[in-house]
């Protein structure tokens, strides 16, 4: 390997052009300890050609300069960013430049290892295979058909970890100023003070549908969603389900639950056991009453649509997350003649539930319906804390909206998150 | 005592994994990383439970000779017999050639495509059965919708192709631009507005769940 | 409300019968209708053309057989996209139904056209149950989500593994979805935290959900449906089978809009009857 001198580098070593007929650097670390260094290179590079010895056509590159090396801002302490200027070289449509190499070393003299590569034209890259609180050494290797040519080496630069992700602020504001709306308004509704729900038919129509299963002597069927316990539509699904079991055991109507994940399905039995309890009637609870059905999508579709067909609910509930089964589901309910609720935040499903069904809850009227039916203080402490939130939400939005068109980017800018 | 702890429990983790949003140190991270591969492993296991009321409730029904039993034994052969193939062929059980392979290829992807397919029937029933134009707004909807539907095809297109023998000018009245300008706008405001009302809902509930304002979730019985 | 599949006296089996019949005959004899390239269609290929050859991608492809006709396509034109620039292409699964039907799309465009090796030029690492939290435990590094390749060969020992190790190694993230989990948990999980360049392929159905984020840059293309991927297949100068799906889609979609008329045109009728049969009454 021959190397000649470009550049002095920041501790007087010493950026290098490498002629055409070498290949890249000697082993370190790692990895890469037992390989050929083209080899490694060519397994790091973005190039899809390994960067071996070319035909000595065209002078190696200028290096890339000014290169620095500074803890990746806002993270674990889990990588260096190293940035640079490009190599002069580094023109559009030139294709002098086929990538940047980059090289690192734990003393500033080498042995250097290729650590990862980025394509021409760019002047950042995180080195993400650091170990925390270690000092590192960095240089850049610019590499094109003529050769390549290495940097001025920089550092020592170490990761460290944050205790505070600078750039969510604007998140931890809005966090903070929801818990205070929802905290006030807890408090003052537990004080006393009357808040105002507006009507939601959907919900109202809950009790009308059990009611008519009743006078038909059908039974109610509920599905909470298909989705598992990690979606938040679930959870509200089943808070619903409690009430609805309080008012069918109310009525001795049998309820039926056909549920698609585990996890939901035990909480499921849960909220019906408690709503008969709650009733006053837990003799009446029907252990089959909830089921488990399938995660499968279609597979659950196939079951339910059979217990529509078959059993023939009066009262078809449909409260959570759904998919494209809210047709399928929807279409055969009404073919049976049923009496259909439906309510999704799932916001492309909703024209399909408008379409087939007899009420429907749309986005946030499915949240609120736990806090509407219960009526208690503080679930309705957080509707309210909800609502000023959207006041706020929509007041930001208003604000970057003339900002923006002012030229102003700073709520933009303090809005992004990363 | 049966609904303190899973409401503690619930609320220190809930607050930690919100911590872990805007701290980075290891110190919360890594432990918020342990809680989410933790989540993996009990949503696992949920499935043992989930399988046991399957075969619970199908064979009590059986044995009972309950109305349409007949389907439940054709839900257990299917359960028992994707679970002892693939049981049997190992953990290469998903390679081509195996018997769970040809399973899947033979039966899971032509019902799941049926099933998916019948989509397209029961939108034309629903279409002509309930979508009623009895208000202006409706009346909006549905001039939207049709025209939507006929430019995402190229259908649309060509029965508009004339429209590129007018001024340039005129060009957005082709209904595949119309259809994006309805897309991009009116149905892309709509959306937003609903999708941050939806979210704030998601965090109220969240909040409520987390602060054990929301607990009749976890059991009936205190 | 009526009987089993009647309504208004109408036996809704007959609509059935002509969408059959509608879909069927295109696709038997293809009417070749003019396809235009919508400017969603258009941003994803140009997304995908801008990344340099030879880079790493991750390719999502988050559905099951169910979506196997809009989604497969558009999986396999991006493939050969992917391969023809030299990409190395690590394929994940989020849909516990999906990776059979992912892993045939991916081994016939990798193996079957491009002979390909698999660990070397493409992985596909296969389902892992989590949905978000595996989004979010990737970030610490694919082979760590996945210690095992979906035909269980463990991850960390593949050459490919080796360059791409987690988000930063990525030059781009290609999420095709079906629903959940899908392209919306992929921006808000991984695009938004780690800006990550990102185009989708969706479903028709939920494309107007992920419009949002097209506006806003988060995604930089999107590809909605059959008829997103015909478009694809289009501007890449392929003929697919979602290019000759789309005439079979042109005459459904324009039944259900004859269908909207005829049932409004037909409640009209008769309330002018039931109206004019009222003024008759003594």
């Amino acid at each position: 390997m021959r190397r000649g001198v470009a550049a002095a580098g920041p501790h007087g070593l010493c950026a290098a052009r490498v002629a055409p007929e070498v290949t890249l650097p000697q082993g370190g670390t790692g990895s890469a300890r037992n390989s050929r260094p083209w080899v490694v290179v060519a397994a790091l590079g973005l190039c899809a050609a390994p960067l071996r010895a070319q035909p000595a056509s065209s002078p190696p590159p200028g290096p890339a300069s000014d290169l620095q090396a500074v803890d990746t801002p806002n993270d674990a302490g889990r990588s260096i960013r190293i940035a640079w200027k490009l190599s002069p070289d580094d023109l559009p449509g030139a294709e002098a430049i086929r990538a940047y190499y980059l090289e690192r070393s734990e003393s500033p003299s080498g042995p250097w290892t290729v650590v990862d590569s980025a394509s021409a034209g760019a002047t950042q890259k995180d080195d993400a295979s650091v170990r925390r609180g270690r000092d590192y050494f960095y240089r850049v290797v610019a590499a094109g058909p003529g050769g390549s040519a290495a940097s001025g080496a920089v550092g020592p630069a170490a990761a460290r970890a944050e205790w505070f992700n600078t750039t969510r602020q604007s998140v931890l504001a809005f966090l903070v100023a929801f818990f205070l709306f929802v905290l006030y308004f807890i408090m003052s509704a537990q004080a006393g003070k009357q808040l105002f729900v507006r009507r939601i038919p959907g919900i109202d129509a809950i009790e009308e549908a059990i009611g008519r299963a009743t006078e038909m002597g059908r039974p109610v069927l509920y599905i909470p969603g298909i989705q598992d316990i990690d979606d938040i539509q679930t959870i509200a699904g089943l808070v619903i389900l409690e009430s609805v079991a309080r008012l069918t055991a109310r009525y001795e109507t049998p309820v039926l639950v056909p549920v698609t994940y585990p996890i939901p399905f035990a909480v499921a039995e849960e909220m019906v056991k408690a709503g008969y309890l709650h009733a006053g009637r837990p003799e009446q609870y029907d252990p089959t009453s909830v089921r488990f059905v399938s995660p499968e999508q279609f597979a659950y579709v196939a079951a339910v649509t059979g217990i529509m067909t078959r059993d023939r609910p009066a009262a078809h509930i449909f409260l959570g997350s759904f998919y494209a089964e809210s047709l399928l589901l929807a279409e055969t309910g009404f073919a049976t003649g049923a009496i259909q609720v439906a309510g999704t935040a799932n916001v492309h499903q909703l024209p399909f539930f408008v379409v087939a069904c007899d009420y429907t809850l749309i986005g946030e009227e499915l949240y609120a319906a736990s806090a509407y039916l219960s009526r208690e203080p503080k679930l309705l402490g957080s509707l309210k804390g909800a609502d000023l939130m959207k006041v706020a939400v929509i007041a930001v939005v208003l604000a970057g909206c003339l900002l923006e068109s002012l030229g102003r980017h700073g709520l933009k800018l303090w809005m992004q998150t990363q | 005592m049966k609904r303190e702890v899973p409401l503690l429990v619930t609320a220190v983790i809930g607050i930690f994994m919100i911590l872990s949003f805007f701290v980075p140190h290891q110190a919360v991270s890594v432990p918020a990383d342990f809680l989410l591969q933790c989540a993996v492993i009990v949503v696992a296991f949920g499935y043992v439970l989930g399988g046991a009321n399957a075969l619970r409730i199908n064979i009590d029904l059986i044995s009972k000779k309950a109305p349409n039993w007949q389907y439940k034994v054709v839900l257990l052969i299917g359960l028992l017999t994707m679970v002892v193939v693939g049981a049997v062929e190992g953990r290469a059980f998903q390679t081509p050639g195996t018997r769970f392979t040809w399973l899947y290829n033979q039966l899971y992807v032509p019902m799941q495509s049926t099933m998916f397919a019948l989509l397209a029937f029961f939108i034309a029933s629903a279409a002509f059965r309930a979508f009623r134009i009895r208000t202006a707004e409706a009346g909006f909807l549905a001039v939207a919708a049709l025209l939507v539907m006929i430019g995402r095809v190229p259908i649309g297109n060509w029965a508009t192709g004339w429209v590129q023998q007018l001024p340039p000018w005129l060009h957005w009245v082709q209904l595949p631009n119309v259809e994006e300008w309805i897309m991009n706008v009116p149905q892309n405001a709509a959306k937003r507005a609903i999708l941050m009302g939806a979210a704030l809902g998601v965090m109220a509930t969240g909040l409520r769940v987390i602060l054990g304002i929301e607990r009749s979730y976890l059991s009936g019985e205190e | 409300m009526a009987g089993a599949g009647r309504f208004e006296g109408f036996d809704r089996r007959w609509l059935f019968l002509v969408v059959w019949i509608l879909v069927m005959v295109p696709l038997v004899r293809p009417l070749m209708l003019p396809l235009v390239v919508t400017p969603p269609a258009q941003a994803y290929h140009d997304a995908i053309e801008a990344i340099p050859d030879g880079s790493n991608v991750l390719l999502s492809a988050d559905y099951d057989p169910g979506a196997l006709p809009e989604l497969v396509p558009m999986t396999k034109t991006t493939l050969r996209r992917l391969f023809s620039k030299r990409c190395k292409v690590v394929v994940t699964c989020l849909w516990n139904g999906g990776p059979g039907v992912v892993d045939q799309a991916v081994r016939s465009v990798a193996e079957g056209e491009f002979h390909l090796t698999d660990g070397e030029d493409f992985a596909h690492l296969g389902y892992k149950a989590g949905n978000e939290s595996v989004m979010v435990l990737m970030g610490q590094g694919f082979a760590n989500a996945f210690p095992n390749d979906y035909r269980g060969r463990p991850t960390a020992a593949m050459p490919i593994m080796q360059r791409v190790r987690d988000y930063g190694s990525i030059a781009m993230l290609v999420s095709i979805s079906a629903g959940y989990p899908g392209t919306k948990e992929w921006v808000q999980q991984v695009q938004a935290r780690f800006h990550v360049r990102m185009v989708s392929g969706c479903t028709a159905v939920s494309a107007p959900e992920y419009y949002p984020y097209l506006r806003s840059g988060q995604l930089l293309g999107l590809l909605g449906g059959m008829a997103g991927a015909a478009e694809y297949e289009r501007v890449t100068g392929l003929t697919g089978p979602a290019t000759r799906g789309m005439d079979a889609q042109s005459l459904a979609h324009v039944f259900v809009a004859v269908c909207i008329i005829a049932g409004n045109v037909l409640q009209w009728t008769r309330r002018r009857a039931a109206a004019g049969g009222a003024r008759g009454q003594p």
